[in-house]
Formats: structure tokens, C-alpha cells, sequence
């Protein structure tokens, strides 16, 4: 019988398949529906978001490759799906007070959010280079266009239209990349490459390998493939800015752990150097660019950068402890993130939103609590323990001491010392200058997802073990 | 109660506190008062347990005490508590100090007055976290969270440039703390657990040893701290609230030199014999240099700053003299420094309140006035110089006589330490209290109120107490210290003789 007619299993592809399938129901709604205020449909795509959350969760535990091959589940894909469908669930939350007083509330902005989280989990699951493709461009082409979705402002039609030119040079790297892979390796299909790319491999296939992971690189905006991070991260509409923090990074943190984990182990030594040198120079760039920046969204695209590096720290040492730090990284990091931007977009006079570190002098007496939250955020982000992000810190610095990676991680405390005094500047200058007026209240939404960080920033250190032995087993589904 | 014991009390207690003045609403004077109280409630409840806590510890063990382990960050790495001879007494030193902490700044904090019983509860737990966590990653945890309150602390309460020093003490630590982070898990990952008794029976290799113990000692060294990284101690506590330099000096400074007693020594006897040396050169450095420099200082709080890097001086010597006398003369001086530092602090925080300056220029003749303070600040000047009598004296005689029996150079240039701190002492006294009291600004100034009578008095009764009787302190490290430098000889022995037989 022809391989080719078997009906593939549709189980391990359920998440999407229902997801897809609700984005088009919503298309079909929307547009027979027409303009109208409210949140209808960013209350279906929440429900959607739900309901794929749930069905991830349900997934099984152990290896299934579907779809010819070229899709594949396994503990990892479950557990950084969860965090991609988190961090799009609060994109979505974090945006609907800001759409509706900006005037840009539209139908589709929620449905492109479900279309780039589609790209994204495709990504986390592809097993084969065409498959990481697709799903690349899914989330690719939904990004650019909610980057410049406030559309009759320039900064936001620039951040898309950058983001678009760069984003496309970068897709062509991936693709030239992948077809030198192909070619040297006979195979698209990672299982089929890692077998076949084992110790001395031709100059080709590195090239390729090269080629590869500064697509990579750019997708999750490391060194030297960052430069379009800050001007997206500051023309895009400041929701949109968390959502591209938090989503995208972890599905482009599990892709590169899926492409050079699973396609690449027999030739580590090859990319390690390379992932070791982007993980250096984005911590590095991250720390010390970061210092002189004004504008908050601007100064979190450099620190979006930097904690790249760390988590790449991580995946530098190609080890199961080290996958494992990675996962606890960006779970870690997406709460800090998500929070961090919660309190950016409770800076709003009237219709005015205000984006400068300057903006939040003395916030700590008129807005104690919001003072607090962003102040641990901050520094949680800075790895000062008992916070979250010491024990994120803690899990990668371990694997590099482990995989006997000394003078990365040496390297990576010594920027995160530097890291740590652009944080403290934020928590000075909420604490120690003077106050200035107050701001609006804070949408409900908003508040919520600050409590929720807040929490989980400034409590993990409690109970951190659940996070870090359902990382273990995530992580240990790849070797 | 599922299984915490009395050092978790002591670690929940303070942060009870703090959530409660958190629940205060307002900013009225009834709801300062509240919080104020609330806090010296708080301060003096955790005193009374650690001395709960005391009474149930038994000094005649080496051993760990009041043990409790739960499950933490892996099977591995867990929440582990306890006490020995070395932790005990810089706990009760914690908690006895902090009562007077918050009675110091009843006065002299004016503005936002929760925010800052919070930040010195907070650091309460922290300190206390650092001397009875018995797991190195939690050891770590608690080193380094005492930096928030402590940055806010200075930050929030400082003076003129207080911004500056908050960074510079932030950003000076952090750097040393996080070689000493990268440490712990190099020896997480030889021994497979970062348990502390564990460790002390684990036997890291000679070249390893190396880079552990410089990596240790960066972090602290630091924090002692001894010279050349001690500048960020003068800045900090010049900026500093009173309470906070109080705290600074008498407990976070210690933490360097536990750190040195619970890790360096016992876990890297060989590391530690080889750097003896460079240790003495920096100790005897810091005694020397940093005295004379305390000489020509125009600022009391400076000039006292200095003085303790003098005094953590005579502590580093101590320690690597490792014998008997050094160690115990090192732990004693941790305490003595403690009570001294902290109410010589105290003291220019009475003057500091009334005159808004710690120019020493401005003061003059305080005796005609304040007669009482005249005496307290005479008894704690006398004892910062290590008069017999005191308790001071106990210390410095011990570590000079450590060192003496390891390197008698040391102890002669260590000595003439002293002379200095007589010196720059006494002339500290006679320019502030003795002469004329020809400042206009000065003729109104009122003596101690009640207050400040009680604040002082424990301090300087304990003082002088253990000039006379440092039995009791003595006693409690006694038997640690024994074991500690009987592992010490037995690991320096075996290497030598495996030298010896490999020739």
C-alpha cells in the first residue's frame, strides 16, 4: 500500500487544527458582523487560546510524530506551548483597554494574535525544515502586520514595515540555510540530519548550519541580529510590544532548542561556538546598550536582548540540564516581561501615554503597589534573589558550570552585575526622586496579569520546585 | 506543625511584622505611631525567641542544632536550617540589635515611615536567614536578598548623597557575591549537593580548592570588607540612616566573616593555608592604612566607617592565623565589633538628630551641655580602642595573639593598629566633647532624653560585661572551634603526607 493515502493521526495536531479552525470561524464573524465596540471577539480568541491551552495540557507526554514525520510532540513541545499559549492569552489581555482608547480596536487584531500563536506552536512541533518554515512565516507575516497595526501612526507603520524588510532578510537566510542542510545531508527531516551529520561534516553543511542559526538568531533577536528589536519594540503599539516580548520569544527559544537538540547533536562542537559567541555578545550588548536608553519600551528591547543571552547560555551547553535552564528561563522570564509591560501601560494620563523612565519619578508614593510590582519585576530581572529571576539565573549558570562552560558564565554574571544597574535605575527613580502627578487607574485586565506576575515574580522562590521538575521532564524528553 | 521548627520562626517572624504594617492604612501620625510600634513589637518578639532558641542550644556539640530540612529546589538543593557555636551568637546579636534599630529611629524618620519598618524587617529575616541557612544555595539566597532592603534603606532615608552610595553598595556586592555564586555550583556539581554538612566532610581536590576560595573570597572580602574593595563601606555609612549604618556595621559586615568561618576554612583548609598570607598582607594593610586614614577624616560617621575596616582587619587576621586563640579572638571581636560599632553609630545618630551635621567641625565642648552623652560616647570611644575593660580588648588581645603564635610580623605591625586607633579615637572625643563650646548653634543642644537612655544602656552594660566575663561567649564557639581546626590539621596532614610519599 502507498504510504502516501494513510490518513495521518490527527490527535497530536489537535491544538492547532482547533485554533485554525477558530480563527477562520472568526473571520467568517467578524466580517459579517462589521465594526462594533466591545470585546466580543477578543473574548472568543481568549476562549480559543482556553481551550488549545487545555487541549496541549491533554496531549501525551511521550514522543509522536504525525504528518509524515514532519510533526512531532514530546514533553518539551507540550510544555513550551503552554507557556507560547500563556504569553499570547496575555497579549490578548494586556490589549483590550489600550485598542479601545486608542481607536484601533479592530476585529482583526485578535484573530492575527491566533494566527501568529498557530505559526508559533507549528514551529515548536516541526520536525522537518520545510515544516519549521511554514510555521515561521505563519508567525512571521501576523507579526508584521500587528506591529504596524495603529496604522495612521508612523512610528508604528515604520516598526512594521522594518520589521517586515528584516524579518524577510532573515526568512531568506533560514531558507538558504536550510537548502545547503538539505543538500549536504540528503534529508529535511531532523531525526534523518542527525543521524547523518555525526563528527566531520563537509564545509557545506556548516555553512548551511551558519546560515540556520542566524535565522534563528534574528527570530529571537540575539547578536548581531537584534538591530531591528529596539525600533519594533518602540514604534509598535506598546500591547503589541508585550506580546512580541513574550510569545514569539518562546516559541523562537524552542525552536532553536528543537532545530540544534534534535538535528544537530552529532555535530555540537560545530554550533556550540556559534551559540556560546551570540549568547556572549547578546548579554553584552544587552547590559551595556540598555544603559543609556530613556524611552521604557526601548530600554526593554535591550533587556530583551540580553536575557536571550542568558537563556542561549543555556542551550550553549547542549546538555539535558541545560535545556532544562532554558525552559525555567523563559517561563520566568515571560512572567517578568508580562508584568513588567503591565505596569508600562498603566502610564496614561487621559489619552495620553507616557513611555519615558523619567515618567515613573516617584511612583512609589503615588502608586505604592504598581511602585512595588514593577520594582521586584525589576529586580527579579536583575537576578537578585529571593525573586523569580535569580532561580532563572541560577538553572542556566548551573548548566554552563556543569558542561564546564567557566568563562560564559563567568562572563554572563559579570554583564549581569552591569544588567543590574539599568534595572536599579528604574526601581531609583521610582523610589528615590520626587513624585509626579498621578496616574489613570489601571484597566482591569491589566491589573490582573500584574497580579499574576506579580505573584508568581515575587513567590516562586517559595515553592520553585514544581516549575523546575516539570522543566526536568520537558527537557529530558529531547535526549 | 508540619515540621518548622523555632529558626523558621524566627525567619516568619519579622515578615509577620511587615505584613501587618503593610495592612496600615494612611499616612496619619496615629498610623506612624502604629507602625512604630508594631515594629519594636515585632524586633523585640524575634529577640525573645531567638532566646528561646538559645536556651534549647547546647554548646558542649560541634554539631548542627535545631536541624530542619524541607524540600526545596531539587532533592538536592533544599530549605535546610540550623545552628552551631559560630551562627548562635551572631543570631542573638541580630535580633538583640535590631529593638534598637527601630527605638533609633523613632524619632528621626519623618517620611514614609511604614515603607521603612517594612525594608528593616525584611532585613532582619534576610540576617537572619544568612547565619542559620545550612544549604549554600539558600546561604546565597539570603546573602544577596538583604542587598533590596538594605539599597532601599539607604536610598529612600539617606542623606545628601545617598543615591550614589545606595548604587555603589548595590552594585560592589553583587559583583563579589556572584563569582562566589558560580562557586557554589562548581561544588554542587563535584559533590552532588549543596547541603553545608555535607560539604565539610567532602574533600574537594587541591586545584579546585585554588579557584573556589578566591571566588569565595571575592564575595567576602567584599562585604567584610577588607581593603582594597572597602570603599564602598564609608560611603554607604555616611549615607546611611542611623539604624542602617547600625545594621551595617554591626551585622552585615559580619556576614564576610561568618562566611569565612562556615566555607573558606573547613572547606578549603589548603586553599586556605596557601593564601594565609595574602590575607595577613591585606589584614595588616587594613589595620594600617585604613586607621591612618581615619585619622584625618572631618566626618564622625566616616571616620568610624573606616575604624571598622580597621577592626574586620584584626577579624580576617584571626581567622588565618587558624589557631585556638585567632579564631575565637576572631568570632569575639565579630561580637564585641558588633555592640561597639553599632552603639558608637547610635551615638552620632543622638548628636546627628539635633544638629543635622556630622561635621566634626561643628561640634565642640559637648560635655558642658550633654554631660551624660559625654560619658557614653567616652565608654564607647574606649572600647572602639580595645581598653581593658571592655569587651573590645577581649578581641584584639585574642587575634594578636593568634597571629603572633602564626607570624609574629603580623602581629607587631598589627599592633601599632592599635596605637593608631587610640589616636584617631581619642582625638575623635576630645574635639567633639572636650574645649569650649563656642558654636552658637550648639548652646540650646539638650542631653539624652529617656529614649536614648535605654537605647544605650543594654549596649553599654553588655559592653563592659563582657570585658570582664567573655566567658560566656567564648564558651559557645569553643567546641566548634576545636572541631573546625582538628578537620583542618587532619586535612593539611594528609596532604602533606601524600607530598611525602610521592617523593
Amino acid at each position: 500500500m502507498n504510504p502516501a493515502f494513510t490518513i495521518p493521526a490527527f490527535g497530536p495536531v489537535l491544538p492547532e487544527i482547533l485554533m485554525a479552525a477558530g480563527a477562520l470561524v472568526m473571520v467568517l464573524f467578524g466580517a459579517i458582523r462589521g465594526e462594533r465596540p466591545g470585546y466580543a471577539m477578543n473574548i472568543i480568541a481568549l476562549a480559543l487560546l482556553a481551550v488549545a491551552f487545555v487541549a496541549v495540557l491533554m496531549l501525551p507526554s511521550e514522543r509522536v510524530e504525525t504528518m509524515g514525520g514532519s510533526f512531532v510532540i514530546d514533553g518539551f513541545a507540550k510544555f513550551m506551548k503552554a507557556l507560547t499559549l500563556l504569553a499570547s492569552a496575555g497579549g490578548v489581555i494586556l490589549s483590550l483597554d489600550y485598542m479601545r482608547r486608542e481607536g484601533i480596536s479592530r476585529f482583526e487584531y485578535p484573530i492575527l494574535i491566533i494566527l501568529s500563536t498557530i505559526g508559533m506552536m507549528m514551529v515548536i512541533s516541526a520536525n522537518d525544515l520545510i515544516a519549521l518554515y511554514i510555521g515561521l512565516e505563519l508567525l512571521s507575516l501576523s507579526s508584521y502586520v500587528i506591529a504596524a497595526f495603529d496604522r495612521d501612526n508612523v512610528r508604528s507603520t515604520e516598526a512594521g514595515l522594518k520589521y517586515f524588510v528584516l524579518g524577510s532578510l532573515s526568512s531568506g537566510m533560514l531558507l538558504y540555510g536550510s537548502s545547503l542542510v538539505y543538500g549536504f545531508s540528503g534529508s529535511i527531516s531532523f531525526p534523518a540530519i542527525a543521524t547523518i551529520l555525526q563528527g566531520n561534516v563537509s564545509i557545506g553543511a556548516i555553512v548551511g548550519l551558519v546560515f540556520v542559526a542566524a535565522g534563528i538568531a534574528f527570530k529571537i533577536s540575539a547578536v548581531p541580529f537584534h538591530m531591528w528589536t529596539p525600533d519594533v519594540y518602540e514604534g509598535s503599539p506598546t500591547p503589541v510590544t508585550a506580546f512580541f516580548a513574550a510569545a514569539p520569544k518562546m516559541a523562537g527559544m524552542a525552536m532553536a532548542t528543537r532545530v540544534f537538540i534534535d538535528a544537530f547533536p552529532g555535530i555540537l562542537i560545530q554550533w556550540q561556538q556559534i551559540i556560546v559567541f551570540i549568547s556572549i555578545a547578546s548579554m553584552v550588548l544587552g547590559s551595556f546598550a540598555a544603559i543609556g536608553q530613556r524611552n521604557i519600551k526601548r530600554l526593554m528591547a535591550y533587556s530583551s536582548i540580553g536575557n536571550v543571552g542568558y537563556a542561549l547560555i543555556g542551550l550553549a551547553t547542549g546538555t539535558a540540564e541545560g535545556i532544562q535552564g532554558v525552559i525555567v528561563y523563559m517561563a520566568i522570564y515571560l512572567a517578568m516581561t508580562l508584568g513588567t509591560f503591565a505596569v508600562i501601560l498603566g502610564m496614561r494620563r487621559g489619552n495620553v501615554m507616557y513611555e519615558t523612565v523619567d515618567d515613573l519619578s516617584g511612583m512609589a508614593r503615588t502608586h505604592p503597589v504598581l511602585a512595588f510590582c514593577l520594582g521586584m519585576m525589576m529586580f527579579s530581572l536583575a537576578g537578585i534573589p529571593p525573586l523569580a529571576g535569580f532561580f532563572a539565573k541560577f538553572a542556566v549558570f548551573n548548566a554552563a558550570i556543569e558542561a564546564n562552560l567557566v568563562a560564559l558564565a563567568i562572563i554572563g554574571v559579570v554583564t549581569s552585575v552591569v544588567g543590574a544597574y539599568y534595572y536599579l535605575r528604574i526601581v531609583k527613580v521610582m523610589y528615590f526622586d520626587e513624585p509626579a502627578e498621578r496616574y489613570d487607574a489601571m484597566p482591569a485586565g491589566v491589573k490582573l496579569v500584574l497580579a499574576l506576575c506579580s505573584i508568581f515574580v515575587v513567590l516562586f522562590g517559595i515553592v520553585p520546585a514544581p516549575l523546575v521538575a516539570a522543566a526536568r521532564t520537558a527537557a529530558s524528553s529531547l535526549f | 506543625m508540619l515540621g518548622f521548627g523555632i529558626l523558621s520562626g524566627l525567619l516568619v517572624l519579622p515578615l509577620v511584622g511587615a505584613a501587618f504594617i503593610l495592612t496600615l492604612r494612611g499616612d496619619s501620625e496615629a498610623t506612624r505611631s502604629n507602625a512604630r510600634w508594631a515594629a519594636l513589637a515585632t524586633t523585640i518578639a524575634t529577640f525573645l525567641l531567638s532566646l528561646v532558641a538559645w536556651s534549647r542550644f547546647d554548646t558542649a556539640t560541634a554539631s548542627f542544632q535545631l536541624v530542619e530540612s524541607h524540600v526545596w529546589l531539587t532533592e538536592t538543593i533544599r530549605f535546610k536550617l540550623g545552628v552551631d557555636g559560630f551562627s548562635m551568637p551572631l543570631i542573638l546579636l541580630t535580633t538583640f540589635l535590631m529593638p534598637f534599630c527601630i527605638l533609633a529611629s523613632w524619632e528621626s524618620i519623618g517620611h514614609r515611615v511604614k515603607e521603612y519598618f517594612v525594608a528593616f524587617l525584611v532585613l532582619e529575616t534576610t540576617m537572619i536567614g544568612v547565619f542559620c541557612a545550612l544549604d549554600l544555595v539558600l546561604f546565597y539566597l539570603f546573602f544577596e536578598a538583604g542587598l533590596i532592603p538594605m539599597f532601599l534603606i539607604i536610598g529612600i532615608w539617606g542623606g545628601k548623597r545617598r543615591i550614589y552610595a545606595s548604587f555603589k553598595f548595590f552594585l560592589y556586592t553583587l559583583l563579589g557575591s556572584v563569582l562566589m555564586l558560580l562557586a557554589i555550583m562548581a561544588m554542587y556539581w563535584q559533590a552532588g549537593t549543596t547541603d553545608i554538612p555535607t560539604l565539610l566532610a567532602f574533600k574537594f581536590a587541591s586545584n579546585l580548592q585554588t579557584w573556589l576560595w578566591l571566588a569565595f573570597f571575592a564575595s567576602f572580602a567584599v562585604k567584610m570588607p577588607m581593603w582594597p574593595v572597602h570603599t564602598w563601606l564609608p560611603d554607604a555609612h555616611v549615607e546611611a540612616p542611623t539604624a542602617g549604618s547600625v545594621i551595617l556595621a554591626g551585622v552585615l559586615l559580619k556576614m564576610g566573616g561568618y562566611g569565612f568561618i562556615r566555607v573558606s576554612l573547613p572547606m578549603f583548609p589548603e586553599a586556605s593555608e596557601y593564601f594565609a598570607p595574602l590575607v595577613f598582607a591585606l589584614s595588616v594593610i587594613a589595620i594600617v592604612y585604613t586607621s591612618l586614614v581615619a585619622l584625618m577624616q572631618e566626618d564622625i560617621k566616616k571616620l568610624i566607617a573606616y575604624s571598622s575596616v580597621a577592626h574586620m582587619g584584626f577579624v580576617t587576621m584571626g581567622l588565618f592565623s587558624m589557631n585556638e586563640q585567632g579564631i575565637q579572638g576572631a568570632m569575639f571581636t565579630m561580637i564585641s565589633h558588633g555592640l561597639i560599632s553599632g552603639a558608637l553609630f547610635l551615638s552620632v545618630g543622638v548628636i546627628y538628630d539635633r544638629m543635622h551635621t556630622r561635621e566634626i567641625k561643628a561640634y565642640g565642648g559637648l560635655v558642658n551641655r550633654m554631660p551624660m552623652y559625654a560619658v557614653v560616647f567616652l565608654i564607647l570611644t574606649m572600647a572602639n580602642v580595645a581598653l581593658p575593660g571592655t569587651s573590645g580588648f577581649i578581641g584584639e588581645f585574642l587575634t594578636l595573639m593568634g597571629a603572633f603564635r602564626s607570624n609574629t610580623w603580623v602581629a607587631f605591625f598589627a599592633t601599632s593598629g592599635v596605637i593608631l586607633s587610640a589616636a584617631y579615637a581619642l582625638w575623635l572625643y576630645r574635639r567633639v566633647v572636650y574645649g569650649e563650646l563656642d558654636k552658637p548653634a550648639l548652646q540650646t543642644i539638650t542631653d539624652l532624653n529617656r529614649r536614648e537612655i535605654i537605647t544605650f544602656a543594654p549596649l553599654i552594660l553588655l559592653i563592659i560585661y563582657y570585658g570582664v566575663q567573655p566567658g560566656p561567649i567564648l564558651d559557645a564557639f569553643a567546641v566548634p572551634t576545636e572541631s573546625l581546626l582538628n578537620n583542618v590539621q587532619a586535612a593539611l596532614a594528609t596532604v602533606k603526607t601524600a607530598a611525602a610519599a610521592a617523593h
